[in-house]
């Protein structure tokens, strides 16, 4: 609608008729998106398969460690700001062999910089697409790739190349098992 | 069941074989019938709220709430039990008294209305021969009591809100009643059983199409009964991005929800009226009027059929407010006063002239009524065409880009 003062009789109608028209023209654009597909994605249940397969390759979600071919060399956790990696490196007595004794990282803490990934020589730390860890016990968050007692020999470029395990599902294993023991 | 209120005074009273109980149970009836009409519209109001956001989400590319309960049918409990349990908080410097009582003068100009309102052949609370007049009178409470908590709320956001719903209120009452003239003239009587009497079953026997002026009317009643009833694109009221939340700012609890019912059941009163007075109400075809009372299989069609025709312009009313933007103040005056106001005028001066010349039996009143409809009937094609339009322009780039179908239709829920 014009607002001027000096209306004339023509453009009367022709904003009575302009109004009409848009309105009309509006109304069938939205109606005929009753029609369209939604965009939204119903995370979590119904959708058709996990969010987690379906992020790109570089989200950044929680870490995890492949001990298979992690050195020992403390890259990442000089690299970590926050001191959110702490590893426990550990020498045997009798044969002089170095092995990690821990290798925690705390969730909780992570900032999901990246930093660590990109020390580590040989890409042993990573992230996952995993993102929901909601937990009603903040030492759930507490990611063990070490259990207690056990002896993670280091990797050495001269070895040969173990077989890897899928990206996600060592970090996922941890979480569920954190979450069935200490809830 | 509630017209029973008409049915009981002539009947019961007599066979309980005393006048001392008559008033008893014209009370209780009235009681009954009160109930009944506030459950009534309650639950719809609910229910709208509920349809009105999934609708909103589709025409968003949303989906809307489908959560608490099969498709989310439920959220609307979920809302009104989480604001009821809210506390009431009254602002500092409120005028406590009106800022209590203001909710309750737009709940009842809101659930007056329900009482000449009907439903079919025979369900009506009450009959008044000046049901129109009525509603028309009862509705300015709810400008009362917008006012009231506008200005007993003690806050700036809320004193804009309500006198601009005073402003806009007044103002299109005029546009308002004028078109609902048109229909007193047509059907020569104020009671709103006696105006659907007058009209017939079939479209072209409907006052809308009685002459191009009633069709005219009948947007004019449609544009103000929007505006009366601060729906968008006449929220000004209300106005979330300019006055926060316009006279309910300083509301919370159960008086906010008071508020929204009102609204919220205000839709359909205003789509029922517009169905009542334009769009043949209950009317069964090839049913006449004496007819339409005879059997409760008869009654029930005619309720179906005016539900029918109710909800689908409460859809309508749903799908204008997520179409269009909100109107400025000055050309939300613009249109009542240089557009509404003279249109509804010329619509009653054509409406006379057109009822003196052509008589609404004689054969060619029928041939210009079925024009008419022709008419509007090609409206409705042009606006289906421009859906389709619309929908087939995107069609294949969707494909393209996603690979998947964008046919979902309404039904189809997500």
């Amino acid at each position: 609608m014009s607002s001027s003062t000096n209306l004339t009789l023509g453009q009367y109608f022709k904003n009575i008729q302009n109004a009409a028209l848009s309105t009309l023209e509006g109304m069938a654009v939205t109606f005929s998106w009753l029609f369209r597909r939604p965009i939204t994605i119903q995370w979590p249940d119904k959708i058709e398969k996990p969010l987690e397969e379906t992020l790109p390759e570089r989200t950044r979600g929680i870490l995890e460690v492949e001990t298979r071919i992690c050195t020992g060399c403390l890259a990442c956790q000089k690299a970590c700001p926050i001191d959110t990696i702490s590893i426990d490196m550990e020498r045997n007595a009798e044969t002089k062999e170095r092995f990690i004794a821990r290798f925690d990282i705390d969730a909780a803490k992570c900032m999901y910089c990246g930093l660590c990934v990109d020390a580590c020589p040989t890409g042993a730390i990573r992230h996952t697409t995993l993102f929901a860890y909601a937990t009603d016990n903040i030492d759930n968050l507490l990611l063990s790739y070490v259990d207690k007692g056990e002896k993670v020999t280091p990797f050495r470029p001269k070895d040969p190349q173990p077989e890897l395990r899928a990206r996600g599902s060592i970090g996922k294993n941890v979480l569920e098992r954190n979450l069935k023991s200490k809830n | 069941m509630w017209y029973l209120a008409n049915y009981l005074e002539k009947n019961y009273a007599v066979s309980i074989n005393g006048q001392e109980s008559a008033w008893l149970i014209y009370l209780i009836v009235a009681i009954a019938s009160a109930l009944v009409m506030l459950g009534f519209a309650s639950l719809f109001a609910g229910l709208a709220s509920f349809v009105e956001r999934r609708i909103a989400g589709r025409i968003m590319a949303r989906v809307g709430p489908n959560r608490v309960g099969p498709q989310g049918l439920f959220q609307f409990v979920a809302d009104g039990l989480k604001l009821i349990m809210k506390e009431d908080l009254i602002p500092n410097g409120a005028d406590r008294f009106l800022f209590k009582i203001a909710p309750y003068f737009v709940f009842a100009g809101m659930l007056g209305t329900f009482v000449v309102l009907p439903f079919g052949a025979n369900i009506v609370a009450a009959n008044m021969d000046v049901g129109i007049f009525y509603i028309i009178s009862i509705t300015a409470l709810v400008v009362v009591g917008i006012i009231l908590g506008g200005w007993a709320s003690n806050s700036k956001w809320s004193m804009f809100g309500g006198l601009r719903s005073a402003a806009q209120i007044v103002s299109y009452e005029i546009p308002l009643a004028l078109s609902i003239l048109v229909v007193v003239l047509l059907s020569g009587s104020l009671s709103t059983q006696g105006i659907i009497s007058a009209q017939g079953g079939l479209p072209w026997d409907w006052f809308i199409f009685h002459s191009p002026f009633a069709f005219i009317a009948f947007f004019i009643y449609f544009v103000s009964a929007l505006a009366e009833g601060n729906r968008t694109p006449f929220d000004l009221p209300e106005a979330e991005s300019e006055l926060v939340a316009g006279y309910c700012t300083e509301y919370s609890g159960f008086r906010f929800v008071v508020f929204f019912f009102a609204e919220w059941a205000n839709l359909w009163i205003m789509s029922a009226i517009a169905v009542i007075c334009f769009l043949g109400g209950w009317r069964v075809p090839f049913i006449s009027v004496e007819e339409s009372t005879s059997s409760w299989g008869i009654i029930l069609l005619g309720l179906a059929i005016f539900m029918v025709k109710t909800l689908a312009l409460v859809v309508v009313v749903i799908q204008l407010r997520w179409t269009l933007p909100r109107l400025r103040l000055d050309q939300m005056m613009n249109l009542c006063w240089k557009y509404l106001v003279p249109g509804s005028f010329v619509c009653i001066l054509g409406t006379m002239t057109w009822m003196v010349l052509i008589d609404w039996n004689s054969m060619i009143g029928l041939v210009l009524r079925v024009v008419v409809f022709a008419g509007a009937f090609m409206l409705l094609a042009y606006y289906i065409y421009r859906i389709r339009f619309n929908y087939m322009i995107d069609r294949d780039n969707y494909k393209k880009m996603t690979g998947k179908d964008m046919w979902y239709p309404p039904y189809r829920l997500p």
